[in-house]
C-alpha cells in the first residue's frame, strides 16, 4: 500500500486506465487466441477449451494441403492485386494531375469506389460476371466476341481474375489519390532542370518524379498489403472460396474451420500462421520506404 | 557560336499578353541582364529563351537556328534556377553529371567533365553528399556546376542570387563574373536587383510591364536613362524626381525654385511646358562638398531633415520643389538634424525628362 502513496507510483497509477483498457482490449484476448490454438477447443464444446494437445494443431497445419494452398493464393493475391492497382493508381494519378479543368471533382468521383461496402461491390461483381444474365457476358456476345458464355466465376483461374478486377475496381482509386498527394507536393523546379539538362518526358518521369514518389508508393503499399490480405467479404459473396476451393484465401479458409466447422482452436493457429504473412509484408515495405525516403534527400 | 535573336517575341496567358514583343539580339559570348520589378515579363521571357515557356508569336533564334518550338532539350542551353532545383536524391556528382549521362556520354567522358566543373566552383570536397547537406551557397555552385559541365551554346540564370544572404550574394556575383571570364559563353541573366545587373553586365536590358524600357551597358543606362523610369530604376540611391514648369531656360520648381538647365535641352524647350527635372544624390552636394563644383544650375540653402552617416559619404535627406530629396555629401563633417546647408546641383548631370511621356530630353 505505501508504494501507492509513493511518488514513483505517480506514472503508473496515471497510466493505470489505459493499461486496463489494453490488457482487456488486446492482451487478454491475443493470449486467449493464443492458448486455444494449443488446443483442441470447439465451438459447441466450451469445456474444450482446457484440453491441451501441444502442437498437435501447428502439426496437422503443417501437412494441410488446403491451408497452404490458401495461403500461397493469398500470398499470389495480395502481389497481384497491389501490383495492379498500383500502376494503374499512378497512371491516374498521372493523367488526373495534368488536368487543369474539374480537377477537384474528378478527384471527388474518385473516391466514389471507396464509399461502397465491399459486400455490396461483391454483389455487384458477381452480378456482372454471371455467365447467363452477367453484363459482361452480354456485352460481349453482343459484340460478337464470344459464342458461348464464358464460366467467370466457375472456372477456377476466371474466378481468381474475376476477384482481382473486383478489388481493383474498389481500390485503384485509393492508390491515385495517395499518389496524387505526392505529386502535388512533387517541387516543379527539378522538373524543369531535367527538361533543360535534356531529359524528354519518359527519362524525367524516370529519374525525377518516379524517385521522389516512392515513398509514397510505399506508405500506400503497406496500408493496402494489410487491406488486400484481410480480403474476405467480396470472396466470400462473389465465390465463397469455390469453385472447389480454388478462390479460398486464409480468411475464408479460417472462418470456415472456425465458424462453420467450430475448430476455433485449428483456426487460431492458422490465424498465428498467417501473421507471419503481415509482418513479412510490413516489413518489406517499410524496409522500401525508410529506403526510397533516404533517396529523396535526407528526410530521415 | 551561339547569338540569341529575339524578334517581337510576344507570350500571351489566354487573352492576357504579359509580354508585348520583345526584340534582343544578344552576340555571342555576351552577357546580358535583364532586369526589372516584379511582374515586368523579365523571368517570362528567359523561360521562353529555355523552352519551358511557350512563345505565343514572334521569333526566337539560338545561333542560326529558329528554336521556337523546340522543346528545352535540343536547344543546347543550360539554366540555373532561384530554387536551385538541384536533384535531391542525387549526390552533387551525380547531379553534375546528370546531363551528360542522359545525353549518353559514356562514364569515362563524364569524370572529366565533372571534374573540370567541380575544380572551377571549389566542390571537390563535397562530391558525395545530398543537396540537402550543402549550405546555399554550395547549393548555388553545384547548380552552376550542373550548367557548366554541359558546355551549353547558352546560360541562362533566373535570379539565381536571390536566396543568398547579402554577404554570400556578393561573393557569388564576384564568382558569376569570374566564371564567366573563364567559360566563355553567351549569358542571359535575370535579376529584379540593379546592383547585380550594373556590376555583371555587358549591356542591360531594362523592363517594365512586359515591355523594353531601354538597352545599353551599364555606363550608359546609368548616365543616360532614356526616361524617368530607367532614372528611378537604376542607381541607388534613385534619382531625385522633380516636377516643373520651363521659364526661362530654365524649371521652375512647384515651390518657386528655379533650377537652370543645360543650354542644348534648355533651347528644344518652349516656356511653360512640362518636364521632370532629375539629378542623382551624387549631384547634389552641400557646398565644398562635390565632384564638380564649376558648372552649377542652382545654389541653394536648404535645412538637413535627416542626415545618414556612411563613412566615407553622408546621405543627406532635405527638401526641393515639395518633394523629399537626397543628397550626398563627399568627405563628411558631422551634422545636426536641422541644420541649414548651401547646395550645389551639377548642371552637367542635371537630367530633364518631358513631363508628360516621362522620355529623356536628351536624346
Amino acid at each position: 500500500m505505501k508504494f501507492f502513496r509513493s511518488p514513483q507510483a505517480t506514472p503508473y497509477l496515471l497510466l493505470m486506465p489505459a493499461i486496463i483498457v489494453i490488457l482487456a482490449v488486446v492482451l487478454v484476448p491475443l493470449l486467449v487466441s493464443f492458448w486455444t490454438s494449443f488446443t483442441s477447443y470447439n465451438l459447441v464444446r466450451p469445456d474444450s477449451l482446457y484440453n491441451f494437445v501441444g502442437l498437435r494443431n501447428y502439426k496437422r497445419l503443417w501437412g494441410n494441403e488446403d491451408f497452404w494452398w490458401a495461403f500461397g493464393r493469398t500470398v499470389v493475391f495480395i502481389t497481384i492485386a497491389l501490383n495492379l492497382e498500383m500502376l494503374m493508381g499512378l497512371g491516374l494519378a498521372l493523367l488526373v494531375n495534368r488536368i487543369t479543368w474539374g480537377q477537384r471533382t474528378l478527384r471527388t468521383i474518385m473516391m466514389f469506389p471507396m464509399m461502397f461496402s465491399p459486400i455490396l461491390v461483391g454483389f455487384q461483381f458477381k452480378y456482372l460476371f454471371n455467365d447467363s444474365v452477367g453484363l459482361v457476358n452480354n456485352a460481349l456476345f453482343s459484340l460478337g466476341l464470344i459464342t458461348k458464355p464464358i464460366p467467370w466465376l466457375v472456372d477456377g483461374f476466371l474466378a481468381n481474375f474475376s476477384i482481382i478486377v473486383a478489388e481493383m475496381w474498389m481500390s485503384t482509386s485509393i492508390f491515385a489519390i495517395l499518389l496524387m498527394a505526392g505529386l502535388l507536393a512533387m517541387p516543379k523546379d527539378p522538373i524543369e532542370a531535367a527538361k533543360v539538362d535534356g531529359c524528354n518526358a519518359l527519362q524525367v518521369f524516370r529519374h525525377i518524379t518516379l524517385p521522389f514518389l516512392m515513398p509514397f508508393i510505399w506508405i500506400a503499399m503497406t496500408i493496402r498489403s494489410l487491406d488486400v490480405a484481410r480480403a474476405y467479404d467480396m470472396v466470400k459473396i462473389m465465390t465463397n472460396g469455390g469453385p472447389a476451393g480454388r478462390t479460398e484465401l486464409i480468411w475464408t479458409l479460417m472462418t470456415r474451420t472456425g465458424y462453420q466447422n467450430s475448430q476455433m482452436g485449428m483456426a487460431n493457429a492458422m490465424g498465428y500462421v498467417s501473421i507471419l504473412l503481415s509482418i513479412a509484408f510490413t516489413i518489406m515495405f517499410y524496409r522500401n520506404l525508410s529506403k526510397a525516403r533516404v533517396f529523396m534527400g535526407g528526410a530521415q | 557560336m551561339a547569338e540569341v535573336h529575339l524578334s517581337k517575341v510576344v507570350k500571351r496567358y489566354g487573352s492576357l499578353e504579359v509580354v508585348h514583343g520583345i526584340d534582343l539580339e544578344v552576340a555571342h559570348n555576351e552577357f546580358v541582364v535583364l532586369v526589372g520589378p516584379s511582374g515586368c515579363g523579365k523571368s517570362t521571357t528567359l523561360r521562353m529563351i529555355a523552352g519551358l515557356e511557350e512563345i505565343s508569336d514572334g521569333e526566337l533564334k539560338i545561333g542560326d537556328r529558329v528554336v521556337n518550338s523546340l522543346p528545352p532539350r535540343s536547344r543546347n542551353i543550360s539554366m540555373v534556377f532561384q530554387s536551385y532545383a538541384l536533384y535531391p536524391h542525387m549526390t552533387v556528382r551525380e547531379n553534375l553529371g546528370f546531363g551528360l549521362k542522359i545525353a549518353g556520354m559514356k562514364p569515362e567522358d563524364i569524370i572529366p567533365r565533372v571534374d573540370e566543373a567541380s575544380a572551377i566552383l571549389g566542390l571537390e570536397k563535397f562530391m558525395d553528399r545530398l543537396p540537402a547537406n550543402l549550405s546555399g551557397g554550395q547549393r548555388q555552385r553545384v547548380a552552376m556546376g550542373r550548367a557548366i559541365v554541359r558546355h551549353p551554346d547558352v546560360f541562362l540564370f533566373d535570379e539565381p542570387l536571390s536566396n543568398l544572404d547579402a554577404k554570400l550574394r556578393g561573393q557569388m556575383r564576384v564568382e558569376i563574373k569570374k566564371l564567366h571570364q573563364r567559360v566563355k559563353t553567351t549569358v542571359i541573366y535575370v535579376t529584379h536587383d540593379q546592383v547585380e545587373a550594373m556590376t555583371l553586365a555587358d549591356r542591360i536590358v531594362i523592363m517594365r510591364d512586359g515591355y523594353v524600357e531601354q538597352v545599353g551597358t551599364p555606363t550608359d543606362v546609368f548616365e543616360n536613362p532614356a526616361n524617368t523610369f530607367v532614372a528611378g530604376f537604376i542607381g541607388s540611391p534613385p534619382m531625385n524626381q522633380l516636377e516643373g514648369v520651363v521659364e526661362n531656360g530654365g524649371a521652375r520648381l512647384t515651390d518657386g525654385t528655379l533650377v537652370q538647365m543645360p543650354e542644348d535641352i534648355a533651347s528644344k524647350l518652349s516656356d511653360g511646358a512640362k518636364v521632370v527635372i532629375g539629378f542623382r544624390p551624387d549631384a547634389f552636394a552641400p557646398k565644398g562638398h562635390s565632384l564638380h563644383p564649376e558648372d552649377r544650375s542652382l545654389e541653394i540653402a536648404l535645412p538637413v531633415i535627416i542626415s545618414e552617416p556612411l563613412g566615407t559619404e553622408t546621405i543627406i535627406y532635405t527638401q526641393l520643389g515639395g518633394k523629399e530629396v537626397q543628397a550626398k555629401m563627399l568627405d563628411p563633417h558631422p551634422l545636426q538634424d536641422g541644420e541649414s546647408l548651401t547646395f550645389t546641383l551639377d548642371l552637367e548631370r542635371l537630367h530633364v525628362f518631358d513631363g508628360e511621356t516621362g522620355k529623356s530630353m536628351r536624346a
